[in-house]
């Protein structure tokens, strides 16, 4: 990977994890209602794989996805704005937290119901077969979602119809606040690919410039093939499964050998050691992102709530 | 016109309308190679297909999940419920995906897609597969839900449902699919959804009812006018939206009104039927709406059982006399 491309992902991790902490905060000050599931920690994973899709591509992701939305080109403050529940907001200030949408971008949310987004995923990659496009269809998930009914069907019919669809299991170790070993018989949620039958890999989620790679050689698989994969990464979030939880059932211990790990400090040692002549850079991309972020909240803050006339707007075309 | 079985009708309306939008498929267990359950997507396969007619794994919420996602990048997607018991099993995509994404996306995506396939009980089926369930989907905001009772509504109906960019759901009478009736040539015959047809004029009550209650109390009608009392018959065909125009219209005319449907009572189209009139036209009743339902049990097994489930001519007939 080239020097001002690694330097384009470690801003993109910037914005998400200067996003969530904004977001995080706007939290906690109670301008920001309903659940909030931050991203912070698993920055790598949908960067890395956002990165090597086309805009022609399609994204569909689960209740977190701030990140997916912005890696997407979402625009900072149209999802701070749908956060504070405003006119301006991604979606109108009718989807809020889980309910990111950016339709000419073609990320398609933002879904609530564990798993039942990867039918939908499924039913988006035959669209596009369907027409003969060569989009591929990204699916983002949790491991919690491995165990619902619907991912089963969604995989079953993307491998029985040979669609061309990712599906992206982020596994942070916890579904909710239900370790994995409490909630899967085995380490790996991937395996669960082999009954289909369907590619699968299980990686490391924490080095962006891995996570670019394998999902580069899942992505060029399922692109050139036309069938599906299901590439797992080991991540871990570093709040808990939403600001309503503490998170008390892991350690301190636990939750410090992963920040060990912090993809963005991995990155940014990438950058000093491989390319020391950007080094320097890092500091004017830690500004611009600041400074984008603070733009978003205060536009956001500025933005208008949705008329009250027109909360029935949308209900039907 | 000519003369067509319901399940001929709706055989038509699909093919009609897959001829003529290259992006509308039919999708569901059995609907290719078997030529459905029911036999509606007759001969479809053959026409248009693997590509149009899609037979898919028993897997409710699978393939009603890709109907949706396939809808949200601009397909129109017809998804067949081999019956509506089973879409119990994806009704999460039909209400949770379906009826919430336009709304929670503000309005960025349109969802083309019809769920169809037949409801309501016949021949014995018992419990698990005789079931009125479209309060289920009425009560949800951003679908129609539509109950045809007609060869020519059906088709007409169909092919609206097709055409809409909203989510549909469709249910057809399991019981009626041979049920004959003349239907218009027309390749473009549509009807608009939300309307309701007035089946037989009268002046002393209004029978409202759809899908199979419609012959029901068309012939209690009958039995009614040999007795003097002349009913009005409007059935009501879609049932979200509700005509509430003829409803009013009608209600204001005879001032009585039954509301007859084979659905379970509680929290029902025929209850809430009911409701919006004595909210609105409660001046104008000379009598208390009354709500014929079928009984408040599962469906039994034994046939003398069966008959006793759903309003029949006779329970309407009595109805209706209590009320004058």
């Amino acid at each position: 990977m080239n020097g001002l491309t690694l330097l384009q992902l470690y801003r993109n991790m910037l914005l998400i994890r200067r996003f969530e902490e904004a977001a995080e905060k706007a939290y906690t000050e109670r301008k920001i209602g309903g659940f909030l599931h931050l991203y912070i920690g698993q920055e790598a994973v949908g960067t890395g794989v956002i990165a090597k899709l086309e805009s022609h591509d399609h994204v569909i992701s689960a209740y977190r996805s701030h990140a997916h939305y912005l890696l997407r080109g979402g625009t900072a403050r149209e999802g701070m704005a749908e956060l504070l529940g405003k006119q301006t907001g991604c979606s109108g200030g009718r989807g809020g937290s889980m309910h990111f949408f950016a339709a000419d971008k073609n990320f398609h949310g933002g879904h609530g119901i564990v798993g039942a987004h990867v039918p939908v995923a499924t039913g988006l990659a035959f669209a596009t077969k369907y027409r003969g496009e060569d989009a591929v269809t990204v699916c983002f998930l949790g491991d919690g979602a491995v165990s619902i009914g619907p991912f089963h069907e969604g995989l079953c019919l993307a491998a029985l119809w040979k669609l061309p669809v990712l599906f992206v299991v982020e596994n942070n170790l916890y579904a909710m606040g239900t370790p994995l070993s409490r909630t899967l018989v085995t380490e790996d949620a991937s395996i669960r690919a082999l009954g289909y039958p369907m590619a699968r890999a299980t990686v490391e989620g924490t080095d962006v410039v891995e996570c670019y790679n394998s999902a580069a050689q899942a992505i060029d698989y399922v692109r050139s093939e036309s069938q599906p994969f299901l590439l797992e990464f080991k991540t871990y979030r570093y709040k808990g499964h939403s600001m309503a939880d503490p998170a008390k059932y892991r350690t301190k211990e636990e939750l410090n050998t992963w920040k060990q790990r912090d993809p963005i400090n991995i990155a940014q040692v990438r950058v000093r050691s491989n390319f020391p002549e950007l080094t320097a850079k890092l500091s004017d991309i830690e500004q611009s992102v600041d400074d984008e972020i603070l733009d978003a909240v205060k536009f956001a803050e500025e933005s208008p709530e949705p008329p009250l006339e027109e909360v029935g707007y949308y209900t039907y075309v | 016109m000519r003369t067509l079985s319901i399940r001929e009708a709706l055989n038509e309306a699909l093919a009609e309308e897959l001829q003529r939008d290259e992006s509308v498929f039919l999708m569901g267990e059995e609907v290719g190679y078997y030529d459905g359950a029911y036999k509606v997507s007759r001969d479809l396969l053959k026409r248009f297909g693997e590509r149009r007619i899609v037979d898919t794994p028993i897997s409710e919420n699978g393939f009603a999940g890709v109907g949706v996602g396939a809808a949200l990048i601009g397909l129109r997607p017809i998804i067949e419920f081999m019956t509506f018991n089973f879409s119990l099993i994806g009704i999460d995509q039909v209400i949770n995906a379906a009826a919430k994404m336009r709304y929670m996306s503000a309005g960025q995506y349109k969802l083309p897609i019809v769920f169809r396939g037949p409801g309501g009980s016949v021949h014995q089926l018992a419990a698990q597969h005789s079931q009125s369930l479209e309060s289920f989907f009425v009560h949800v905001p951003g679908l129609i839900v539509i109950m045809p009772s007609t060869p020519a509504d059906a088709k007409g109906l169909l092919k609206s449902a097709v055409r809409n960019d909203n989510p549909v759901v469709f249910i057809e009478s399991e019981a009626m699919y041979s049920v004959k009736g003349e239907v218009p040539d027309d390749p473009d015959y549509l009807i608009d959804i939300g309307t309701a047809r007035i089946r037989q004029s009268g002046s002393d009550v209004t029978l409202f009812c759809w899908s199979k209650t419609v012959p029901t109390c068309l012939s209690a009608a009958e039995q009614l006018s040999s007795h003097g009392i002349s009913a009005e018959v409007i059935d009501l065909r879609t049932l979200r939206p509700l005509d509430e125009e003829v409803i009013t219209t009608s209600v204001m005319k005879t001032n009585r009104a039954v509301v007859v449907q084979e659905a379970w009572p509680q929290a029902s189209v025929g209850s809430f039927i009911a409701q919006r009139i004595n909210e609105t036209l409660f001046d104008y009743l000379d009598a208390p709406v009354l709500v014929l339902s079928g009984l408040d049990i599962p469906y039994p097994y034994a046939k003398n059982l069966e008959q006793l489930m759903a309003p029949n001519v006779d329970s309407v007939v009595k109805a209706v006399e209590r009320l004058m």
